[in-house]
Parts: C-alpha cells; structure tokens; sequence
C-alpha cells in the first residue's frame, strides 16, 4: 500500500496533533452545549416549546461549531512552511486534501454527531428522532468538512479570516441543513425520511468529488508570494 | 487566424481593451438610458393595471429584469473566472471582479423591489418564497467572492482566489435553488407567484421586454466602465496608460 | 544533474534578475550570491514550481522541466527559511512523518542520524522546546535521510553555531562525494572550503 503511504502519514498526523492537545478537541462540543444553552433559556425551557424546534436548533448548531475549527485547518501548515513543502513536493495535493477532510472530519464531525444525544437530551428531542439525527448529522457534517476544506484553503493565507470565512461557508451549508432537518422533519410528521437523507447523501458525494481539487487549486494560489 | 478569433485575441490585449472600452460605452450607456425611459414610461404610465394585483404589479417591470441579470452577471462573471484561472488571462481577471459588485447591486434591487410588492401582495416585506430565497443566498454568494477578492493584498491572487470560490457557487446554485424549493413545498406549499401562469397581455410585455434590453446594456456599459479604470489603474506605469492619459487630457 | 539557460523569475511579469545560465553536474556545488532581495529565495521556489520562472531551456537529468515539473519536484529536496518543524510533535515523528509525505525511506538509523547532527538524546522532545539552532539541526536531518539527487537549501548556515555549520559541511560533502548535487543561497562569505560554483543574480535593467 506504498501509493497510499503520504496521505496516511498525513491523516496519522493531523490526528495525533489533534490529540496532542486534547482539551481543545472539547471546546467545539463545550461551544455546542453553550449555544444550546442559550436556545434553551431564549425559549422558556418548556419541553413543549422545545421539542419542536430541537432538531433545527441541534442541526445550526453543529454547523456552527464545526465551523469554528476551520480557521484553524491549514493556517498552522502555512506558518511553518509545510504547506509550501507539500506544493514542492511529488505528492498528489488533491490526495492530501482528501486527508486533510477525513481528518476533519473525524475530528469534528463525527465528535459533534457522537454528542447529539446529550445536545438532544438538553432539548428534549422526542427519543424517536434520534437515529435518524445521527444519520443525517454523520452524513450533513462530512458534506460540511469538504465546504469548510474549499473555503479555509481559500483563506489560509489570508492574516485573518474570520467573518469571511462565514460569508463564504454559511450560504453553501443550506442545502445540507435543508435536507438534514428535512429529513429529521419527515420522521416527526410520521414520513418516510429516505428521499431528504438521498438528497442529502447525493449533495455529500458531489461534495466529495469537487472540494479537494477546489481546495488544491485555491492552495496553489499565493504561493508566489510568500509571507 | 479566424477573424472572430483574432479579434478575441486582440480584445484581450489591455491597450486595445482600452481603446475599444473608449469608444462603445458610451453608446452602451445612452441606449441603456434611452430604453429605461422608454420602458418605465410604457411600464408605469402607459400599460394597464392589472385587474388583480392593481398598480403594486407594476414594480416587476423592474423586479424581473433585475432577477434576471442577477442570475445572468453571476454566469458571465463564473465565466470569466473560469477563463482567468485556465489561461491567466489578466483582462478576464479584471472583468471577473468588475461583474462582482454589478450582480450584487441588480440582486439587492430584486429583493427590495420583491419585499415592496410583497407588502401590498402578501402583508409582509418578507415572506420565505423559494425564488425570493435563493436571491437572497445569490447575495450572499457575490458578498463571498467580493469579501473573498479584496481580502488579498495583491489584485491578481485576489481574483483567481475569488474564481474559485465562484465556480464552486456556480456547481452550488442549482442545488441552493432547488433545496430551497424542495423546503418551500414541503413546509408551505405554493405560494403566489409575481408572474402568474395566466398569458400576459403584450401591453404589458412589450414594456418588460425592453426593459430587459435595457438592464443588458447597462451591464456591458457598466462592466466596460469599471474593467477599463481597473486596467488603467493595473497598468498605470506602462506606456500606453501614459499616453492614452495625454490623449484624454 | 541540473542545466538552465537564460533563466529568470517574474515577478508581475518582469524578470526580478538579469538571466542566469546554470550548469550544475552530479557531485557538484552551486552558490547563489547576491544581495537581500536579489531573488535568491524566490529563484529556489520558482525551480519547484512555487513562483513563475521562464527560461530558454531548463533540464533536470534530461528532462525538460518546463514541460515536466514533476521531475523535478520529486527529485529534489528543498530547505527553505521556514523549517516545516511542527512543535507539537517529537523529531522522530517529525522526521518520519516528513518522509512519508514524499514517500522516501529513512537512509539510516534515526537515533545515528540525530547522533551525527549532534543532537543525540533529543528524538523523543518536542521540538517546540528545542533551541533555534536544535530545530535547524532537526530540520536538517530530513537531508541526511534523504537520498534525493539535488538539494535546494536556503540559508543552510543560519541559526547554526561554528559545530553546526561543520555538520553541514559534512552533509554537504558526503552528499557530493555520493553523486549528489546542491545548490545553496549565501549573502556572505561562505564558512564552509568545499569547492563550489557561484553565480549571482544581479539586478535585471
């Protein structure tokens, strides 16, 4: 498996730094909880008032704390030159990016789908929506990964990013927020949630395809002029 | 050389830009002035109200070709950033960001004229209508690639920066529309249209038509004005700047 | 190992120094000299593809790189300003995440290698809380595991003590002796007595 050897040393390390700070893996999943937190007391805590709106609330909120960590994907690998190493380098810079998304991913995304049940138990989400919540978040955050890959790539050599970033990733998360809590929708009104987590899984693979060689090429850009 | 080829090719070659700029904008401009007082006076005094909606109706005179170029300018400006980013063009760069703030200015005026005739027509500024949705995501789309552009400090990295991210909305936009539409069904059903199924009396079209001719010509105009000072200003120490600021004094 | 005629890079489309012929066989040392801001750095990057460059021809072991980049970019091995050290990972880890992601072999021991580059003892810290001139060392280790024809170094001598630049020399000539070759950027006297070519880039009219 030597053809796959760089891009598991990639996602090996991504991991590793990861878990060489631990505590800071908690803190998308500490944001969630505040933000649910403020959604709660905002809506008068009654479950009757909760319930209904629990899923849309869970499904924004998982957004934005995913997207919290994207400022952060290649900012680091720009500083210290790794970034510029990659691109001198013989290795498929689509390849990485495919890395650098699974990564992500498992990172933050399936993390954040992992503490749904404790975000859906603080707003009394009915207990029958769950499985099809975990489905629909697993599938919406790896679709959210590939937007946040293009539009941190886009900025990472910017000096700073922040409210750009969210102008450029918010309006390209819609349709998987709509199909996302369409789906946990279709369970609630007593449907079939097939057709919005179909939709939602055909707008992951297109994802899946166009970001790593959008991200590749938006990397490329700047490197003739370095900081 | 094909004609139409050479042409292109010496189009892309910033003095001849220039000068060709120079010359059509303003007959771009006086028509594009010309057919807005001809249709807005067709539109707003001469055709009839409609017998449902009465005068608030007439605001789509202007709601609909500003819609329309809205979603045009956002294709020819995917366009040229596609252009810019496969043969570095830096004519095509320039174009591509002087397209940016001209959708963005037609797609605030569909959604402020659609919020106008929303008030009479539906009792609310806002309603979540599916096309009156995906304008607004449009607006937020050209505020990425402008926001995008202007971050970076060198023009050209910019540009091939903000393409990308345009092409990326261009894959994204029919799938924004129809998610959008796909959640208007499932929680509203229908709801009203600005333009009904019903045949549109022609002296009612004539006025929208040209209209759109002239919303068209305003845009080339536009996008001739603007690219032209930014590439006067890119170029400004070369000889031709020089000498077509002389000429111009 | 390396041949250029009339190269030089763009910057907004103007040559940023008068054109430079390169002749670089195997076994052989290139200086770049010239002063700050001549393009000493950007001509490093411009060979790997990371700046534009234009050039009447230029061949990397028979190749033609202006057509076929890639040749070069898997054939040599670049050491830039920044040393692409992450700090939160040890030196072994570092090293041997930075072979893989060129998919190379480690050449020797990792604990020789460290021993050789004088830092011996340190595979296992972080590099965060090494010195400046540990980091370069462990920075360097990545050209003593390296069997990579041609290396690009840029400043190979900054940050280094009087022993440190004598292990670079050394790397240099055990390289050199192997068939090797290496190109270096240098804004003064060179504190090493390998023989070696010196082209400088002067500023383009």
């Amino acid at each position: 498996m030597t053809a796959l050897r760089p891009y598991q040393a990639l996602l090996a390390r991504d991991l590793r730094l990861a878990f060489r700070r631990r505590a800071d893996l908690l803190l998308p999943l500490g944001f969630a909880v505040l933000v649910v937190l403020l959604f709660g007391i905002a809506l008068g805590g009654t479950p009757e008032r909760l319930a209904p709106v629990s899923a849309p609330v869970i499904w924004v909120t998982v957004l934005l704390a995913g997207f919290l960590s994207l400022d952060g994907l290649f900012r680091p690998d720009v500083d210290d030159g790794t970034l510029d190493q990659w691109l001198a380098g013989p290795t498929s810079i689509v390849g990485l990016m495919y890395a650098k998304a699974l990564a992500h991913w498992l990172l933050y995304g399936v993390g954040l789908t992992l503490s749904t049940p404790l975000l859906a138990m603080l707003l009394n989400l009915p207990v029958d929506l769950l499985p099809v919540m975990l489905a629909a978040l697993a599938i919406g955050t790896l679709g959210a990964t590939q937007i946040g890959i293009i539009a941190a790539a886009l900025t990472a050599r910017l000096r700073r990013s922040g409210i750009l970033l969210a102008l450029i990733v918010m309006p390209l998360y819609l349709p998987l927020l709509i199909f996302g809590s369409g789906a946990v929708d279709a369970v609630r009104l007593g449907e079939s949630p097939k057709g919005a987590l179909l939709l939602l899984a055909a707008q992951t693979v297109l994802l899946l395809t166009l970001a790593p060689p959008a991200a590749a090429a938006a990397l490329r850009i700047g490197s003739d002029n370095p900081p | 050389m094909n004609p139409v080829w050479r042409w292109f090719h010496q189009l892309g070659s910033p003095p001849y830009f220039y000068r060709f700029a120079t010359r059509w904008m303003p007959w771009f401009g006086i028509s594009a002035l010309l057919l807005t007082v001809i249709g807005m006076y067709l539109g707003f005094v001469e055709a009839p109200a409609d017998y449902l909606q009465g005068d608030s109706f007439r605001i789509m005179y202007i709601h609909v070709p500003a819609a329309w170029m809205s979603m045009f300018i956002y294709g020819v400006m995917a366009l040229n950033g596609a252009i810019a980013l496969i043969w570095r063009i830096k004519l095509s760069e320039l174009l591509f960001l002087s397209c940016a703030p001209i959708g963005a200015m037609f797609t605030a005026i569909t959604l402020i004229t659609g919020m106008f005739w929303g008030k009479p027509t539906w009792g609310a500024y806002w309603v979540w209508d599916a096309r009156l949705t995906s304008e607004l995501v449009l607006l937020f789309l050209y505020f990425g690639v402008i926001g995008l552009a202007s971050a970076y400090d060198d023009l050209r990295q910019g540009a091939r920066a903000a393409a990308v991210l345009a092409l990326v909305g261009v894959v994204n936009v029919p799938i924004i529309h129809f998610s959008v539409k796909w959640w208007n069904t499932l929680h509203q059903g229908e709801t009203v249209r600005i333009m009904g199924k019903s045949s549109i009396d022609s002296s009612m079209l004539w006025p929208l038509l040209i209209m759109a001719l002239a919303t068209k010509l305003y845009f080339v105009f536009a996008l001739l004005l603007r690219t032209r000072s930014a590439l006067a200003e890119q170029e400004r120490g070369k000889q031709w700047v020089r000498e077509a600021m002389v000429e111009a004094a | 190992m390396l041949q250029a005629e009339s190269l030089t890079c763009l910057r907004d489309e103007e040559a940023l120094f008068a054109p430079i012929d390169i002749d670089l066989p195997p076994g052989h040392l290139l200086v770049l000299e010239g002063r700050n801001g001549a393009g000493k750095t950007t001509l490093l990057r411009a060979l790997l593809g990371l700046h534009p460059l234009t050039a009447k021809s230029l061949h990397f072991r028979g190749t033609d790189v202006l057509r076929e980049r890639h040749a070069l970019c898997s054939g040599a091995l670049w050491l830039g300003h920044l040393l692409a050290l992450k700090g939160d990972l040890t030196v072994r880890e570092n090293l041997r995440y930075n072979l893989a992601i060129g998919d190379e072999d480690a050449a020797e021991d990792v604990d020789e290698l460290c021993a050789n580059l004088g830092i011996a003892g340190y595979e296992d810290t972080p590099t965060r809380s090494l010195s400046a001139g540990q980091r370069k060392r462990a920075a360097l280790a990545r050209l003593a595991a390296s069997r990579r024809p041609l290396w690009l170094l840029d400043e190979p001598f900054a940050n280094l003590d009087g022993p440190g630049m004598a292990v670079v020399e050394r790397l240099l000539a055990t390289h050199l002796a192997r068939g090797g070759s290496a190109m270096l950027t240098s804004h003064g006297v060179l504190p090493i007595t390998l023989p070696a070519t010196t082209v400088r880039l002067e500023h383009a009219r």
